[in-house]
Order: structure tokens, then sequence, then C-alpha cells
């Protein structure tokens, strides 16, 4: 097993992301934009979600290069309100055996407020043994 | 009314010269709160036999989103109507600082349900000398559709 850990998820890491990966739509910086587009407010980005999921993965692993494969099912928001604590998310992961071309599988988690926010969440990495 | 969006599964749009930056990995590994001295420290990233920094599993989504963003502009769907549905990697090699990236992105789907558009799209990821990068694929769905 992967030990669960929360990332707390804040306004700030946000404007970061956006930054950062050149994703600037308005449903992740801005309340009166979100709620135009049904959604309960601001949500985080799906794509930090996945790349905490996938550093649950890597540090495992031992690294950013050893994750070969990464996929999910995005199947919840993650509301981010607009105070000093923001959303937490908790990722875990559960590997299974090392498959034929030497990789290992990752189940991986990623809960908000008790619910999944990511499905279907695997990984297949790298691991020296 | 513009043409049906079915008709355009099966389109590609190519996005060559991506230069990814040692600037951009450290910002986005620093997004992420990824500590990974391979993706902050050049000599750190050598010593493990990388020719730069190494950019993390999900930074190619960067080269990525953007031919997505050409590939829905196509599809008159605004980026605010936009959520991501799924979005899956395969990486042939890390992306590192000083690759140059061609972005091939092709749409696979097309499906509109309760004014809801469901978007597929496979992309092809490769370096300056056309060696394979990264193989990625997205689904998107788009709100607000004939509304």
């Amino acid at each position: 097993m992967i030990e669960e850990r929360t990332f707390r998820v804040r306004r700030e890491d946000l404007v970061r992301y956006a930054g950062a990966s050149g994703d600037f739509n308005p449903i992740h910086y801005s309340d009166h934009v979100a709620t135009e587009m049904g959604l309960p407010g601001v949500i985080a980005h799906g794509m930090l979600t996945m790349a905490l999921a996938g550093r649950a993965a890597s540090e495992w692993a031992g690294g950013p290069d050893r994750v070969v494969e990464l996929s999910v099912r995005f199947t919840a928001m993650v509301p981010v309100p607009d105070d000093d604590d923001g959303a937490a998310v908790v990722v875990g992961g559960t590997p299974g055996e090392t498959d034929e071309d030497g990789l290992v599988p990752v189940a991986l988690t990623a809960t908000c407020a008790g619910e999944h926010v990511l499905g279907r969440a695997v990984a297949r990495v790298r691991r020296d043994a | 009314m513009t043409a049906d969006p079915d008709t355009l599964v099966g389109q590609s749009v190519v996005l060559p010269g991506y230069e990814v930056s040692r600037g951009a990995i450290r910002e986005f590994a620093a997004a992420i709160g990824e500590t990974s001295p391979l993706c902050h420290d050049v000599d750190a990233a050598r010593a493990a036999g990388y020719v730069d920094l190494v950019a993390p599993p999900t930074f190619a989504f960067v080269p990525a989103s953007r031919a997505l963003a050409q590939m829905t502009d196509l599809l008159h769907a605004p980026l605010r109507n936009q959520l991501h549905g799924e979005q899956g990697f395969t990486h042939h090699r890390p992306i590192t600082a000083g690759d140059v990236l061609t972005t091939t992105a092709m749409l696979t789907k097309v499906r509109s349900s309760g004014g809801r558009m469901i978007v597929g799209i496979d992309y092809e990821i490769t370096d300056e000398a056309g060696g394979p990068v990264t193989t990625a694929r997205s689904t998107i769905v788009v709100s607000g559709v004939g509304q």
C-alpha cells in the first residue's frame, strides 16, 4: 500500500497551476463564470488532481521518470473555496504484481470530502527491485 | 449554424515547435508540489542519465493542450464550456528540457447527448528527430451545446 496523503489545494494553487500549465479556463479562478457554467463555484483543474495522484505513484516508484503510464477518469469536481483551507484531496495507491513488461501497476485513489474524484486511476511504473 | 461536428472525426491538427525550457519544468513541478531533484537540479538529472531536467509525467498535457485548443476551436467549443472527462498518458521516454516537441492531435469521437458534446482526442508527441515521446488521449465534455 502507498500511504494516504492529504494535499491542500487552495485558490493560490489553482492560480499557480494555471500559470505553469497554460490552462486559463475561468472556471478555475472565477466564481461568477463557474456558477454560470452550472458548477458549485471555482473547481480545481482535473489535471492538478491527476498530477497529485501521479506524485503518489512516482514517489513510491522512485522518481517522476519512473511513471510510464498514467490514466484517470475525472468522476467528481474538487470545489475550492476562497479561504485559507481550500480543499483537501486525499491520495493513495495499491501496487500490484510486476507485469510481463517489468512494470508495476498501481491502482490510485483520490477523494475530496469523502467522494472519489478520480476513477479507473492507474499508473504503471518502473521500480528497481 | 456550423457543420455537423461528426464530420470532423478523423481530423488532425499538428502543432510543431513546442520548446521545453528548464524554467517551464521547474515552474510546473513547483505548481504540483513535485520536489524531485530530477525536475529542479540539472546536475542531478544528468547524474541520473538524462540530458537535462526531467518533466513530471503530466507535463505532457502542456503541449497536448495547445493542440487540443486548436481542435476545440474547430468544434466551436468555448474553453469555459469544457470539462475534462478522462486523461491518459503513455510515455515512451520522459520529456526533458531542451526538447522541441511536435504534437499531432486527432479527433477520434464526437457524440452529442442532452446538450453536451463528448469529444475524444488522441495525441502523438514526438521530438525533433521524429522519435516517439508520449502517446496521450483525452475525453472532453463540452456543455451548453445547441442551447
